[in-house]
């Protein structure tokens, strides 16, 4: 069938900004959107410059978006993408572009080595291998079966404003060590992981597992590192606080109060960190975001507490 | 990266240069798994017997000893080291079957054996803190006196070329598969190594021994793994026979990947072919219809995926056409069993390299074992070697040369043909006459048509100017390094003049063990045709026998 390509292309070398060009090919049925980008490269420009190996999704080097969604483009065929027959290729986001469909992974791969990404099997070494079931293995290999293709971090909503943020990658990366009953150091682990920038940073929005072409779910991963945190007693935290009193507030008044959560996530008593909250505040009063002082409870409040204390039970 | 890790283990000062960042490598596709005899009655003589019989007796004995000796800690150590391998319900390995060997030895993680593999291999590289040079493409070698004195590598960021001074070089560069159109490898397996080692003075060996595997999409060449055959799935004709009995009674499925390639392509030449969606009957049925769904998932995902994408179907519940396809290559840079080449200080181990442990037909699962076994053993001879030898001046004409070569490529007249166009012609040349079947008179033409190629290569334009991520002047080098691979592959097969192994001769079909049972080396000659000589090969316990599955 007869497409049109519309591809973002930025020469570093020409311009400053990227530029959108159209292309117009015939790809087969079952072409990938990766086969397009081929023969646009080998038949009507060969400077397009893009990353891509395997062709089977496996190598994770094609990693781009396509209207709009980030996706691996050896996997995504193009009738299915297609819109009034066009296809729109872009870079992932939040990775700076080197050239064309290239990015800088410089970043990804700096968080995923901040998660201490190897084994750490016990001292003792056994004769041959380490037992293990097989159940854990498989769901060991949910984890690793990620091709570090950075789809997930396109769409990151924490990554997008705090370029500190481990990430998704790197955090499913560190829970395929964590859920491995060869490792042997959990607990240090989930405590670097839950500092500043780590797993109670996610937001929950969800991209990622949306974007992941390897079903890995990474978020699932988080949250499951945050359950194995606090089992591992590391309660005293932001994170968990911040869930404390995001569940609280939500019960009380039927809605969030923002106020609240941000000065009860750093903790009443700690001055330095409420201190830090201010400018954050003054930037949220001028940009008209400030919550408002006076947290109404919404109508369907007595409703919302009732669900909670079905859930919880009649203690609180 | 197993080489590199075994000599910075043993303190070496180590870099590891790759094209790709190091976990794009097409070991990343590997799916069945990896051989070892770890099974309580298995024994390593076992998997070295079925290795030397899979190879058609051309594999070197004393490589096979060692690969098959070494395999069983290769494997534990792979482990230990947390590739995630399956387990059987005592929490042990537990392995699947697989084509060609007597019995269950093939050690796996679900479908992405390799992609496990290489990630830790990855992990264990940032743990000992090796030097990674990645998007740093090779463009020569450099020798002074005889010796290796280091490299030439464009930084694809930049564009700019640097000299890396080396005492010792490790060439894992993978293997050849673009040399063939289609073939079920990655765009980047270009045979760069292969190429490089052999203009800087390494012999190429068994050079005409080029795997078909049995079982391949029509449409892309994309790979449906042995592991699909080896966990129960049959091959069927269009008439619905599970034609293997007629070839290969006793192994039917699971014989070794030349004879069911073979067969296949009989049943489709004479006429019981299946539709391969293209318009023609190209292809027979793979069918793991009788396999549970839940165990076709778990056991097979990859493939699900790759047949449901690539060919429409679903295996679980319809039979999906293959046919054979072009996959690896048994010969190589000729080392011995420690990796060494001709050329003092210069290595080579894994796909690139010809030890030769595949002889004429590699079994499923032994390449895997290969890299490992071998990339360990290279890593601490040239960690040893890099200890007793100092540096060699490294020439800034090397780089120079480089740069210039550069520049005038990207200088030519855009009238040329393409890269692409000269690329595609020489995978469809050699998937023609070099494929499964091949016979003098294809081979000698196909030959000079590679040489007319090699001619419109030298005018070939490249389109893109720039220095930031050129892919297309990339595209370039590794035709350069393709045809020469292509050279070698068609010289040493037209000189064989018998058929054993993947090599088979419709002009003379039988294996001849009195004037071939050697390996054809060959050396490169500067404007010249290849120098053709002969290395004995080593046969430590197995007398050549009949071959029959
Ligand atoms: C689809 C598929 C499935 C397979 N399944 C199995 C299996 O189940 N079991 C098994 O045992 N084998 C299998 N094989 C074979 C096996 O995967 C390969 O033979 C093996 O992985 C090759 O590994 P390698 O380390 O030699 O090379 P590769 O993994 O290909 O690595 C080559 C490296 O060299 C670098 N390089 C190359 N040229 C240059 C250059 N000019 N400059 C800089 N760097 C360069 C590349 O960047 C790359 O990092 C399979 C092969 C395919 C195609
Ligand atoms: S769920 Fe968390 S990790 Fe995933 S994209 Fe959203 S914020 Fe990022
Ligand atoms: S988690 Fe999924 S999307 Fe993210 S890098 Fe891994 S494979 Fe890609
Ligand atoms: S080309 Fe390898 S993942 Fe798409």
């Amino acid at each position: 069938m007869q497409v049109t390509y519309l591809v973002k292309r930025l020469n570093p070398e020409r311009e400053r900004s990227p530029r959108f060009e159209q292309f117009s090919l015939e790809v087969g049925e079952y072409d990938s959107v990766l086969d397009g980008l081929i023969k646009v490269r080998e038949e009507l420009d060969g400077s397009l410059a893009l990353r891509c190996s395997c062709r089977a999704a496996i190598c994770g080097s094609c990693a781009m978006r396509v209207n709009g969604e980030p996706r691996l483009m050896c996997k995504t065929r193009v009738r299915d993408v297609a819109e009034d027959g066009q296809v729109k290729v872009e870079p992932i986001g939040n990775l700076p572009v080197l050239k064309d469909l290239v990015v800088d992974m410089g970043p990804f791969w700096e968080k995923v080595r901040a998660v201490k990404p190897w084994l750490e099997p016990p001292p003792e070494k056994p004769e041959r291998e380490y037992l293990a079931p097989n159940e854990a293995m498989r769901e060991v290999v949910g984890a690793l079966a990620c091709v570090m293709c950075g789809a997930c971090v396109s769409n990151c909503t924490v990554w997008e404003v705090d370029p500190n943020f481990l990430g998704p990658a790197a955090l499913a990366k560190a829970h395929r060590f964590v859920a491995d009953p060869r490792n042997s150091d959990n607990a240090e682990r989930l405590k670097q992981l839950g500092e500043y920038t780590g797993i109670w940073d996610c937001t929950h929005c969800f991209y990622c597992v949306q974007a992941c072409p390897k079903d890995v779910a990474p978020m699932e991963r988080i949250l499951a590192l945050r359950r194995e945190a606090i089992a591992h007693g590391y309660t005293n935290h932001n994170g968990v606080r911040h869930s404390d009193s995001f569940a609280q507030s939500v019960k009380q008044s039927g809605s969030l109060n923002e106020g609240r959560l941000a000065v009860e996530s750093q903790g009443y008593l700690n001055l330095p960190a409420l201190l830090g909250l201010l400018p954050v505040g003054l930037r949220a009063l001028r940009a008209g975001k400030m919550p408002s002082p006076f947290h109404h409870k919404r109508p369907g409040a007595a409703h919302v507490k009732r669900i909670f204390e079905k859930v919880e039970g009649p203690r609180s | 990266m197993r080489a590199a890790l075994e000599a910075k283990r043993r303190h070496a000062d180590v870099a590891l240069i790759s094209k790709v960042h190091p976990v794009r490598s097409h070991s990343v596709a590997a799916q069945g798994g990896i051989n070892a005899p770890l099974g309580q009655s298995d024994t390593w003589e076992s998997h070295a017997y079925d290795t030397v019989k899979g190879s058609d007796y051309l594999g070197d004995q004393d490589a096979i000893e060692a690969l098959s000796r070494e395999a069983a800690q290769a494997v534990v150590d792979l482990e230990n080291m947390g590739v995630a391998f399956y387990r059987g319900p005592d929490g042990r390995l537990a392995p699947r079957n697989f084509g060609g060997a007597s019995t269950a030895r093939t050690y796996f993680v679900g479908a992405i054996t390799g992609h496990a593999i290489l990630h830790v291999m990855y992990e264990q590289l940032l743990r000992a803190g090796v030097k990674i040079y990645e998007e740093w493409f090779v463009t020569s070698l450099v020798n002074e006196g005889g010796f290796t004195a280091g490299l030439v590598a464009q930084e694809l960021l930049t564009g700019r070329f640097h000299p890396i001074q080396a005492k010792a070089i490790i060439l894992c560069t993978g293997g050849c598969g673009r040399v063939y159109e289609p073939s079920t490898n990655a765009l980047i397996c270009t045979g760069d190594g292969m190429s490089l080692a052999w203009r800087a003075g390494a012999p190429l060996m068994d050079m005409e021994m080029v795997q078909y595997h049995p079982t391949t999409l029509p449409s892309n060449g994309a790979l449906m793994t042995e592991g699909a055959r080896g966990d129960g799935a049959y091959l069927r004709n269009a008439l619905g026979d599970r034609f293997m009995s007629k070839y290969a009674p006793n192994k039917l499925e699971l014989a070794s990947r030349d004879v069911v390639s073979r067969a296949e392509q009989v049943e489709i030449d004479e006429g019981r072919g299946v539709d391969d969606g293209l318009g023609a009957k190209s292809c027979v049925y793979l069918d793991c219809t009788h396999l549970p769904r839940e165990f076709i998932l778990e056991r097979l995902g990859e493939i699900y995926e790759i047949a449901r994408q690539f060919a429409n179907v679903d295996i679980t519940t319809q039979p999906v056409p293959v046919r054979p396809g072009m996959h690896y290559m048994m010969g190589g840079i000729k080392t011995n069993v420690d990796g060494r080449t001709r050329v003092p200080g210069l290595y080579a181990a894994g796909e690139c390299a010809c030890v030769s442990v595949h002889g004429g037909n590699r079994l499923g699962a032994n390449s895997l074992l290969d890299t490992v076994i071998f990339g360990r053993r290279a890593g601490a001879h040239a960690a040893e070697f890099a200890r007793q030898v100092e540096f060699r001046p490294l020439s800034e004409g090397a780089v120079l040369d480089s740069e210039r070569r550069a520049q005038e490529v990207l200088g030519r007249p855009a009238n040329g043909d393409s890269i692409a166009k000269v690329r595609m012609e020489l995978g469809q040349t050699m998937h023609q006459y070099a494929g499964v079947w091949r016979d003098g008179k294809g081979l000698n033409t196909a030959l000079s048509r590679i040489y007319s190629l090699k001619e419109r290569y030298q005018r070939a334009p490249v389109q893109d100017k720039g220095k930031v991520f050129n892919t297309n002047l990339v595209f370039h080098w590794e035709l350069g390094y393709m045809l020469d691979n292509a050279e070698a592959i068609l010289v040493s097969a037209i000189h064989r003049t018998e058929s054993r192994g993947a090599h088979y001769r419709t002009d003379c079909p039988e294996r001849d063990d009195q004037s071939w049972l050697k390996h054809i080396v060959l050396d490169y000659r500067p404007g010249a045709a290849p120098g053709i000589q002969y290395a004995p090969v080593t046969i430590t316990r197995w007398k050549p026998e009949k071959r029959v599955y």
